[in-house]
């Protein structure tokens, strides 16, 4: 049994003694929330917690139910399965009693659970209208994810049938109503809303933003219909429903009918056991969430709060946080329902927040209405024009993010700045300190501006760690990063260039330091410009990349070794299943058939997946720890040698074919990027960088994406540098034009080393050349003309990088005490590990999923036929 | 106890995995010569790397960092002292004894 089959327990504080049994009726949203946010609580733990949960998921997004419709498939609505890792979770089992006395539940599957703390996170349903033919075959609800399934297979089924697009109408036009219909127009119906009141979302717009809303709703295609009453839904023949009929006798065909009329508490269970309920129904809690049985809770949309539920995931999250906190020993209170909304249906965006009817005494609306432009905004505000108090946006909400938290606030400027179109810049007012920044976990300004000053956060990371402000919709996260940075404006606190607890330093000190001292082991290093410890997955790889970088070692050599991470300690790429991928160099990308007879006989006996690279060379994947060294012997032996793929390093220099071949390349590209890439191979840096080459000005090798590119012209090469693919994609600026190749060589040999002496750990070269002084004009000095007197130190240090070089594999292979680190086992060095599992897709293996190895592992304990455990150690000796 | 390795088969401030039984353990030799023994599967990506990960030091507590998603665990405890955003989880630690230059495992604690 492995730790995440046990029942979760560690040390739990105050309220809950040490054997306490949690249970959790329900797995949606509000569940999931409330588990997460209790277990992340200092000491919530030893505490035993069953989940049970009626429907077959496991915990997904009911919000974004509408992207199912176009998502692949449920997985892309999974809610992480973190909180509820290691938890007892009897999915598929609804609970059907709850015995208060006995303190326990049990569930239609016979499962009865006992209590000590009870928790009910039940939902709501779908309510349907009692009219004729509401259980007609075509007629859903909008709810769950097998509703959702049950819409998809109904339309593709009758559209086929019937050979033609469906007709389909959606009664109610709330907030669930417009999804719905979004959601068929998206699969091709053609939509009616029907509404019985005088407007769409009439619970969050007035009458003029009802009216705009319709009229971009209509624009997009879809037909509104207000003040309809449905009095029946019409049968054909088969009884699938074939229309609508009204309360004015007019009728309305439809193939398929989604009722969306409102959600209904899922009571009854709490009802039976005998818990208060609110008149309209819900479970009565007080502000601590609690129910009238003080062992049971009640959160989310089951809850009522002064004889009100609320239909929407905020308060939902609201109430889960202060379930968590109260059984952690807290004292939490539910603020309030925060009833805003922001949606964006079929590129429509609608908020409203507040007060937004004006309902306040003496409140005064400010309104911009843009028929043309199909915009209606409005602000409620206090009787003195100063406190916003409420808001309607409708086709433009862009404004919501910066307005919501401002509620109750005084505007501080003039309300019509906030109403204009959005390419007018919206004020920026300093918010005031109770503003509620992160609705979903209802994190204040206040909390914000205390994570930075108090407890010393510096980054948007740091501060949704210790507040949880922007760690669930993410919205706010914008606003977060503002007032972070305005806080540390503020303080005039410049972020610590300290590489880690260990080094004081940043990585251009220390490079300069270890430089000039000459040190060559880490433990001298530390020794002498650290500060203590034994270092750590930041400061070790940094020091083996300086120490690389100025010498040359074997990443295995000595000391050297601890430093690695697994990646360069096993000079291979790790993958998420924990086996390797391996990358041979194939300088410029130019390949003999006979070397690519070698990989792929390599790939086809040791089993591994074959891919080509953006980086113009093959990628083997899968290769087992014990099998890297077998593996780069035959490599060797044709010839190969490593990529560097694994390291902080140059990876390649990506070439097209230049002059040799192409009708318009004006110089031999390959060539200057095979001796590119032999000149700099190996060579340790911050971060990997890349190169590219291109024969002519149409730039076939995309060279200004690299960090450095050159590219051909009619009297020699145009250096660029600073380009990069990736999260932050750049083009490369221009350094140098017209250079012959030996000037070329030499400016790109500074610019490399300068990057590798000065830059920050990870830092790219875009970033680096952008912080250095007079950035790029100032790199240009350096290199072209030496303003810092350093230039033949640079060109010695190349030169003699290019003579030290060695294969690191090469070497590896002819050394034992390297080789023995690749044992998968240390008492069975050539053991597979045991968990490897894979499956075959488009002609190759790849890992298995969760799902797989659980369906082939419930076959009687044996892996079924699809799955490959360790795969095949087919090496093949050839003669 | 069972004995799982040599003394000298481990590698200071370099991780090993042992299979005991059906179970991957990681063992880590740190720099005074003490022997931990954790779990070998990484909770967070279900991998079994953790003796893959770099070794090295918070404070006073002698740590593994996960290859996968760079995790930090406490040797001493399974303790996750600093779990990337993500909800802290404990790894489970065996007894190690070191005997004659032999490496015992003992019970899971």
């Amino acid at each position: 049994m492995t730790e995440t089959d046990a029942p979760y327990r560690s040390d739990m504080a105050s309220s809950v003694s040490t054997s306490s049994h949690l249970v959790v009726v329900g797995a949606g949203m509000v569940a999931h929330r409330f588990l997460e946010s209790l277990r992340a609580r200092e000491g919530a733990e030893r505490l035993t917690i069953t989940v049970i949960g009626e429907e077959d998921a496991a915990p997904y997004d009911r919000v974004g139910l509408t992207s199912f419709f176009s998502a692949a498939s449920a997985d892309e609505l999974s809610l992480s399965p973190e909180p509820l890792d290691g938890i007892r979770f009897l999915r598929g089992e609804r609970a059907v009693r709850i015995d208060r006395e006995a303190r326990t539940v049990t569930t239609d599957a016979g499962s009865t659970v006992r209590y000590d703390e009870l928790v009910l996170a039940t939902g709501s349903y779908a309510a349907e209208l009692a009219v004729e033919g509401y259980r007609l075959a075509g007629v859903f609800v909008y709810r769950t994810l097998d509703d959702v399934r049950g819409i998809r297979e109904w339309i593709a089924q009758r559209s086929q049938a019937l050979g033609r697009p469906l007709r389909g109408a959606v009664i109610g036009g709330g907030l669930l109503g417009l999804e719905a219909a979004g959601a068929l127009d998206g699969l091709g119906v053609g939509v009616t809303i029907v509404q019985s009141s005088n407007r769409l979302l009439s619970a969050q717009v007035d009458d003029a933003g009802g009216e705009a809303l319709r009229r971009l709703i209509e624009q997009r295609g879809l037909d509104v219909r207000t003040n309809s009453r449905t009095t029946e839904l019409a049968a054909d023949a088969a009884g699938r429903v074939a229309g609508l009929r009204f309360d004015d006798l007019s009728t309305l065909d439809a193939d398929i009918v989604i009722f969306s009329v409102g959600v209904r508490p899922r009571d009854e269970l709490a009802r039976a056991a005998g818990l208060e309920v609110a008149p309209r129904g819900g479970v009565v809690i007080d502000d601590g969430c609690r129910t009238s049985d003080p062992a049971i809770w009640a959160i989310g949309e089951v809850a009522a709060v002064d004889g009100q539920c609320f239909g929407l995931v905020a308060p939902g999250y609201s109430m889960a946080e202060v379930a968590a906190d109260r059984l952690a020993g807290g004292d939490a209170v539910f603020p309030g329902a925060d009833l805003s909304t922001k949606l964006k249906l079929s590129g429509v965006e609608v908020a409203s927040f507040g007060d937004a009817f004006g309902a306040t005494p003496g409140s005064l609306d400010v309104v911009y209405a843009d028929p043309i432009a199909g915009v209606y905004k409005k602000l409620v505000l206090s009787d003195d024009a100063k406190t916003l108090l409420g808001g309607i946006l409708v086709g433009d909400a862009s404004n919501y993010s910066s307005l919501r938290p401002l509620l109750g606030a005084e505007l501080g400027a003039d309300p019509s700045a906030y109403l204009l179109p959005s390419d007018v810049e919206a004020p920026t007012g300093e918010l005031p300190d109770a503003a509620v920044v992160c609705s979903c976990n209802n994190v204040a300004a206040h909390s914000i501006r205390s994570a930075v000053t108090e407890e010393g956060c510096t980054d948007v990371a740091g501060v949704k760690a210790c507040t949880r402000a922007g760690a669930a919709c993410g919205s706010c996260v914008p606003l977060v990063k503002k007032l972070v940075n305005a806080e540390l404006a503020k303080a005039g606190r410049t972020v610590s260039t300290a590489l880690c607890e260990h080094f004081p330093l940043s990585r251009a000190q220390l490079f300069d330091a270890v430089r000039i001292t000459g040190l060559r082991s880490f433990s001298e290093i530390l020794e002498r410009h650290g500060s203590g410890g034994r270092g750590c997955d930041l400061c070790k790889p940094a020091v083996a990349s300086i120490l690389a970088s100025l010498g040359n070692v074997h990443p295995l050599d000595g000391e050297n070794a601890t430093l690695q991470d697994t990646n360069d300690h096993v000079m291979a790429n790790l993958q998420r299943d924990g086996s390797y991928s391996v990358v041979p160099r194939i300088p410029g990308g130019e390949i003999t058939p006979e070397g690519l007879v070698v990989i792929g006989e390599v790939a086809r006996d040791f089993g591994l997946y074959t891919k080509i690279t953006g980086g113009q060379r093959i990628d083997l994947f899968g290769a087992r720890l014990e099998q890297l060294p077998d593996i780069w012997r035959r490599l060797v032996d044709a010839g190969f040698e490593s990529g560097h793929a694994y390291g902080k390093s140059l990876r390649t220099v990506k070439s097209c074919v230049g002059s040799t071949w192409c009708r318009y390349g004006v110089q031999d590209s390959v060539k200057l990027a095979i001796d590119l890439e032999l000149r700099y191979r190996g060579l340790r840096s911050p971060h990997k960088f890349k190169m590219g080459v291109s024969g002519c000005a149409r730039e076939c090798a995309e060279a200004r994406g690299k960090d450095v590119g050159v590219i051909a012209t009619e009297k020699g090469w145009n250096l660029y540098v600073g380009g990069n693919g990736g999260f932050t994609p750049r083009h490369a600026q221009l350094l140098a034009e017209d250079l012959d190749t030996e000037t070329l060589i030499r400016t790109i040999d500074r610019f490399v080393l300068y990057y590798v002496r000065t830059a920050d750990r990870l830092q790219r070269t875009a970033p680096w050349v952008e912080e250095l002084e007079g950035g790029i004009d100032g790199l240009r000095d350096v290199v072209l003309n030496d303003s810092l007197g350093i230039a033949e130190d640079l060109d010695e240090a190349m030169a003699r990088h290019v003579d030290t070089y060695r294969d690191e594999w090469k070497a590896t292979l002819e050394d034992p005490e390297k080789l023995a680190r690749f044992a998968s086992f240390v008492n069975a060095p050539r053991t597979p590990d045991p968990s490897l599992a894979y499956v075959e897709e488009r002609g190759q293996r790849r890992p298995a999923t969760d799902a797989e190895r659980s369906s082939g592992i419930s076959n009687g304990g044996v892996a079924s036929g699809a799955i490959t455990i360790a795969g095949p150690t087919l090496e093949v000796v050839r003669s | 106890m069972i004995a799982v390795c040599g003394l000298n088969d481990l590698l200071p401030e370099r991780g090993a995995a042992a299979l005991v039984g059906d179970e991957q353990v990681a063992l880590f030799r740190t720099l005074d010569g003490d022997v931990y023994a954790v779990q070998q599967q990484d909770p967070y990506s279900g991998a079994h790397v953790l003796s893959r990960g770099i070794v090295g030091s918070r404070g006073e507590a002698p740590t593994v960092a996960s290859p996968m998603y760079k995790q930090v665990f406490d040797l001493r405890t399974g303790e996750c002292l600093d779990p990337q955003g993500r909800i802290p989880r404990r790894l489970r630690t065996w007894q190690v004894e070191v005997r004659a230059g032999q490496v015992y495992l003992g019970e899971a604690r």
